[in-house]
């Protein structure tokens, strides 16, 4: 089988704008779900509300779109009353971490044994390109017409501190990467978070000066800095520039997981 | 069958009767007056090799019964006004989705905190109608602690036969009060209807308009999405006719079945002025009725609220007035009155305490 053996092809064309990097995602996060030898019937998808959440409705599983922010949350059931389901979460960074936050921050605490992707694309995308918790500060959008004020959140920050068992952050540039990311998160018992970033020309690049997708891929592409590299860095006593994110695995570790079948 | 006697808490008797009716799965979220109920299940459930959580808050509850459902699970959750108020979104979900799962209510004073330890039916409107868009549940409403037994076990056989959400609107009065309790050694179980594999997983060839439930992990991969979704499962989102012919199937599905499910007593039927009470006001109305034993006075004493049976108000042929004591400002009396000729009175009764007899027969005294 390969990744492409996963996809619902009578739901297709898909709803996703020209030039959208959901799609990478969902190819590198099924090709990782492939690796791993799963059988279709005891891997379910589930989702919340916004862009990155129609992901499941392509995926030729059972899967569960459900109310916005909510996935996490929906998924925890699932988990918790059929341990023996491979459950994927795919969430946006709207429905995660503004309406979903508190969902999110619980389940990594339960560190229970649920593989999240969070596509953030840094806007609400669905709704025309609203401001998101996640939106970096001075950035357009149409609720933030004047530059975003506030302070963005740090995804992968937020999941190690609430006590995921993995979290790395990688982009839509990086798909090997991420393929070998998602993987790792399958296999690690406990709570997995995969944020990756991702352009959206419609919603986000068209306001911030992205006018062609390769520009925001190849600028997410360019101020990636590798978790390697960033220790060094700050070992060495050297600044971080600001418009720096950090990608790589961020944390691994085999802190007793809520959900697994002993 | 045989059958022991306990004597029970109400809510105590609410998780008995959900652990006697296979109950495997409960997510909660602590409040007043129904956190026994999440106490007791958190207790008993993982010995009977079942899933208690506590979820963050009533919003993931509702959440986590849901996807728990999917999987086969019969799932539960009980809370109270201000948590009830959490879950609507989510319960309009299971509407969407006809997911079967059960939902009790143990209502306080309200609105807003309102008065967390004291007794009310305020949610009776906000159970039918409180989530967005058309659609229809089923509401029981019991009176005793026996029934908070019987109500709960057949909560679940209606959930799973109509694949519905199901609700135990419960009152603070019965929640708390201990009474004498028969608990039978066996309850009857009701199965979901069959799936047949490989069909569209929403089809519905049936008279009685539910589909068969494609349980998860059975390699049906169905798709669920709470937005309009054709035989498929597929969101057809802008398609008018489509959206009309599922909400309708939706509403139609539980209202043309209210008097296969309906559950109330007749009493004196040829009386002129006539009770009608659910929860905790109907044993006011007993207590009157056991001191006037006046054939004249009738009493409607009903189990299923929703979907309300309007056919049993025209049993009591010769009744000139009914009268609705209701421990709110008359919401059920309001949907009484959509249905007869005659006057309808309420008798709201707010602050947390019942009617007292006097009340009642002063109602009953007044000239109209």
């Amino acid at each position: 089988m390969s990744y492409e053996d996963w996809y619902r092809e009578d739901r297709l064309p898909h709803i996703f704008c020209a030039g959208c990097g959901n799609g990478t995602i969902i190819n590198c996060t099924l090709a990782a779900v492939d690796s791993m030898g799963w059988k279709k019937e005891d891997t379910v998808f589930v989702s919340g509300i916004g862009c990155s959440s129609r992901a499941p409705g392509y995926i030729l599983t059972d899967s569960l779109h459900t109310t916005h922010g909510r996935a996490i949350a929906f998924a925890t059931g699932v988990k918790m009353a059929k341990p023996d389901l491979h459950v994927v979460v795919f969430t946006g960074d709207g429905d995660m971490a503004a309406i979903g936050g508190n969902h999110f921050i619980h389940a990594c605490r339960r560190n229970i044994d649920l593989t999240v992707v969070c596509m953030n694309n840094q806007i609400y995308g669905m709704t025309g390109g609203q401001g998101s918790p996640t939106t970096p500060k001075g950035c357009l959008s149409s609720t933030t017409p004047f530059g975003c004020a506030e302070t963005p959140f740090d995804l992968c920050d937020l999941a190690t501190a609430a006590g995921a068992n993995y979290v790395s952050r990688w982009t839509s540039y990086h798909v090997k990467e991420l393929e070998k990311a998602v993987k790792a998160g399958l296999e690690t018992p406990g709570f997995s978070f995969i944020e990756v970033l991702v352009q959206c020309p419609t919603a986000f690049g068209r306001r911030n000066k992205f006018r062609q997708v390769a520009d925001h891929v190849e600028y997410l592409r360019a101020h990636s800095l590798l978790k390697a590299k960033r220790d060094r860095m700050i070992e060495q006593g050297e600044d971080i520039p600001a418009d720096m994110f950090v990608v790589g695995e961020i944390m691994r570790r085999q802190r007793p997981a809520l959900g697994v079948k002993p | 069958m045989t059958s022991r006697l306990e004597f029970w808490q109400g809510n105590t008797a609410c998780a008995e009767g959900a652990l006697a009716a296979g109950c495997n799965f409960f997510g909660g979220y602590p409040i007043t007056p129904s956190t026994e109920v999440a106490e007791h299940m958190a207790a008993k459930l993982p010995k009977k090799g079942g899933v208690f959580i506590q979820m963050e808050d009533e919003i993931a509850s509702m959440a986590s019964i849901i996807g728990a459902a999917w999987t086969g699970a019969r799932a539960m959750t009980a809370t109270s006004g201000p948590g009830f108020s959490l879950m609507m979104e989510n319960i309009g979900f299971a509407a969407m989705t006809e997911t079967p799962c059960v939902v009790v209510n143990v209502q306080r004073g309200g609105p807003s905190t309102g008065q967390p330890t004291m007794s009310a039916q305020g949610d009776m409107m906000q159970v039918r109608f409180g989530s967005h868009g058309d659609y229809a549940i089923i509401a029981l409403c019991p009176a005793t602690v026996q029934e908070m037994y019987e109500l709960t076990v057949k909560a679940f056989n209606l959930a799973d036969k109509y694949r519905v959400p199901v609700f135990l609107m419960a009152d603070e009065t019965i929640g708390h009060m201990r009474e004498k309790i028969l608990v039978p050694d066996k309850v009857d179980r009701v199965a979901r209807k069959p799936f047949v594999p490989g069909t569209p997983p929403f089809r519905v060839t049936d008279p009685d308009l539910i589909p068969g439930f494609p349980q998860f992990g059975t390699g049906e991969h169905v798709h669920v999405t709470g937005l309009t979704h054709d035989e498929r499962g597929y969101p057809c989102a802008t398609n008018p006719k489509l959206h009309g012919s599922l909400v309708k199937r939706l509403v139609d599905k539980i209202e043309n079945a209210r008097y296969e499910m309906a559950d109330y007593d007749v009493i004196n039927p040829a009386a002129e002025q006539v009770f009608i009470a659910y929860g905790a006001p109907v044993r006011t109305v007993q207590q009157v009725m056991h001191n006037k034993k006046d054939t004249n006075i009738g009493f409607l004493r009903i189990r299923t609220v929703w979907p309300f049976p309007e056919k049993a108000l025209a049993e009591f042929k010769n009744a000139k007035r009914f009268l609705v004591p209701e421990m709110n400002l008359g919401q059920i009396a309001r949907e009484i009155e959509r249905h007869v000729r005659v006057p309808v009175r309420s008798i709201p009764k707010l602050g947390g305490e019942l009617h007292t007899p006097a009340e009642l027969v002063e109602a009953l005294e007044e000239k109209s």
